[in-house]
């Protein structure tokens, strides 16, 4: 006897609370905090602020912990959050040329006022696992060396590709003043201007754009990229007050910028010139601040009269459709919900074209049919 | 919910959306750019069908929500329940009670009213994203009508198959004007896309909203020699007899058995109640 699929309600409030409780986990295991989060899952959390578009590490941290550390859902929670966050107004362009340098380096020359700041990096660690990590030796996990702060390096960190662009070797960027579309408040349009490209990328999936640039790398739209200039640190956020007339420091970011030095290009009228790949990215993440210079830099082609060799990474449309994770894993996943009302008009048809197909072959073949 | 406005969405963006939607009806069929926000459920679960809901929705308003026709489907409950919380209304899976009904993949079997609203959940708002992923050629062949690929399209079915292999999301013409994608409802639905009620169709994650207002012509595209055909199972319902209605095949057992039932829920219910009152009588 058919069972009418009823109880849905029931189903899902039952599923919410097993889900709960599998979140939670074992009871005798302390729970986890956010600040525990926070400290020490610090990447995770500056991955969810990045592509969550928000910068908050407690927030981040919190979605991190209800997502039972999946950072997808986790960034679906903050965008989700951040959507119903009402405007009061925007900060003034943050100047990352002042910003307080954890971590500066550049591939490109030896040595540069500012000096090579290696920072906090697992970059020239060997990924052997740390078993002392897991006896939970506090004595054990203190470090030897006196870890140095941003603070105390604070020296001026001029540009890597200011001193290129002094002589004229590199393409320079012209200021532009014009409002930059704000992609959360007006639908996505094609072709996008480069400022909605970058603002698109910044948001965007790490694993896709690594995917991307890494295409790029391999032969995919090919552009060569040296890092001129690698730098996280601190900038101050800066608005201007109506009630006051001048700008004011309302707050301090954590960033990632990246800018890639690319191969030159010259035409009969200009001599030839490096160009830039451009990415900045909320948090300390450098992964995905390089991978955006170089998707950036391939979306550029035909602003720097290049060849479209076809790669996807050169495709705008290719590139910025499919960069939201929020977007890719909700239309992935809603396969997940029923869907018998069409499975059935095309049953009826499969049945349909067989029918005809059999009965056809049996005109051709009458003795088969017996 | 005092933390969140009603209906969820603030007023600024339930007027952005609601200009969307009288820009969808003034031009029918044609998919107008909106800046879709994030919602609290994923892309591709109906957010644009939720997004065109609370913006129309007033505290007056009774909704209703179906999936595949049914009303207590997994999604339809958690867009339903989201609906009572976030805006406090009324909810009923009565077609006649309603005034507002989202909708996915189906239309209602009972004709609806003037003083009604259906919105549909789209997932590809554009009907030519299959034969043409760029949005940006898309756009251009719409605004020359030119809909030559479309037919070579259900030409080539016809050729290959017989028939047009196309049996849900199945393209129509409206007022001879834009092709049109009627989300993906069963091809048996397509005749009632000409209603008394407004349609509205949101697509969240593709950004695009379109209208059909009451009594528009909307035809299903198809040749002279091959009619369109809006076919269904060739079975009564199992549970209330009904033989026009679009029909859900459920598996009864593991030796083939099996049953055709109503896919429209209220529907069949509706009728069964009836057929009791009338042994009662």
């Amino acid at each position: 006897m058919y069972v009418a699929v009823k109880g849905g309600e029931k189903a899902i409030d039952t599923a919410h609370a097993w889900l709960a409780e599998e979140r939670r986990g074992d009871r005798d295991v302390a729970d986890l905090s956010v600040a525990q989060i926070r400290e020490q899952l610090a990447l995770a959390v500056n991955r969810v602020m990045a592509e969550g578009a928000l910068y908050d590490p407690d927030l981040a941290a919190l979605a991190i912990k209800q997502a039972r550390g999946d950072l997808i859902e986790a960034i679906f929670l903050i965008r989700a959050y951040r959507t119903t966050q009402a405007r009061f107004g925007h900060s003034e362009p943050v100047d990352t040329g002042k910003m307080r340098c954890d971590r500066r380096i550049s591939a490109t020359f030896k040595d540069a006022p500012g000096g090579q700041v290696l920072g906090p990096t697992f970059d020239y660690t060997h990924r052997l696992i740390d078993f002392a990590l897991a006896a939970e030796d506090q004595a054990a996990n203190a470090s030897q060396v006196e870890a140095q702060s941003g603070d105390a390096a604070a020296a001026e960190m001029p540009r890597i590709t200011d001193f290129l662009d002094r002589d004229g070797l590199i393409q320079p960027e012209l200021r532009d003043d014009t409002t930059p579309p704000d992609m959360t408040r007006e639908p996505l349009a094609y072709p996008a201007n480069r400022a909605l490209r970058l603002q698109a990328l910044a948001r965007g999936d790490e694993g896709f754009l690594l995917g991307m640039a890494y295409s790029t790398q391999r032969g995919y739209g090919r552009n060569h990229p040296f890092v001129g200039e690698l730098r996280v640190g601190r900038v101050d956020v800066e608005m201007e007050i109506p009630e006051l007339g001048f700008a004011i420091t309302v707050g301090e970011v954590t960033l990632t910028e990246c800018e890639t030095v690319n191969q030159f290009v010259g035409s009969k009228s200009e001599p030839p010139q490096f160009t830039r790949g451009y990415g900045l990215v909320l948090g300390h993440t450098e992964r995905k601040a390089i991978s955006m210079a170089l998707v950036d830099r391939a979306l550029r082609w035909q602003e720097l009269d290049e060849d479209n060799s076809g790669a996807p990474a050169q495709d705008e449309e290719f590139v910025l459709a499919h960069a939201d994770n929020i977007q890719a894993t909700g239309f992935l996943e809603h396969i997940k919900l029923p869907h018998y009302v069409d499975f059935q008009s095309e049953l009826e048809l499969i049945r349909k074209l067989r029918a005809e197909a059999q009965a056809a072959q049996m005109v051709r073949q009458p003795e088969a049919a017996e | 919910m005092s933390d969140y406005n009603f209906a969820y969405l603030d007023e600024q963006t339930k007027r952005m959306i609601r200009r969307a939607i009288l820009k969808g009806l003034a031009v029918p069929g044609y998919q107008v750019p909106f800046a879709s926000r994030e919602m609290p459920m994923p892309y591709g679960w109906g957010t644009g069908g939720v997004q065109v809901t609370a913006a129309c929705l007033t505290p007056d308003d009774t909704v209703k929500v179906i999936d595949q026709g049914a009303d207590d489907t997994t999604n339809a409950v958690s867009i339903r329940k989201f609906f009572e919380k976030t805006a406090g209304v009324a909810t009923t899976t009565s077609t006649a009670a309603a005034d507002l009904i989202q909708t996915r993949h189906r239309i209602p079997e009972e004709p609806l009213r003037e003083d009604q609203i259906l919105v549909y959940q789209v997932p590809i708002p554009e009907p030519l994203r299959f034969l043409e992923p760029r949005e940006t050629e898309t756009r251009k062949m719409h605004s020359l009508e030119e809909y030559g690929l479309m037919h070579v399209k259900l030409y080539e079915d016809i050729a290959r198959h017989g028939h047009i292999a196309t049996s849900y999301a199945y393209p129509v013409m409206v007022e001879d004007r834009y092709v049109m994608d009627p989300s993906p409802i069963p091809k048996f639905d397509n005749p009632k896309l000409e209603s008394a009620a407004i349609q509205l169709f949101g697509a969240g994650r593709e950004q695009r909203i379109y209208a059909l207002p009451p009594h528009t012509r909307v035809v299903s595209l198809d040749f002279d020699d091959h009619p369109f055909d809006p076919s269904r199972a060739d079975h009564p319902c199992a549970l209330c007899g009904a033989e026009g209605s679009y029909l859900d095949e459920v598996i009864t057992d593991d030796r083939g058995g099996r049953m055709f039932v109503c896919s429209d829920t209220d529907f069949c219910e509706t009728r069964r109640d009836a057929a009791k009152d009338e042994v009662a009588a």
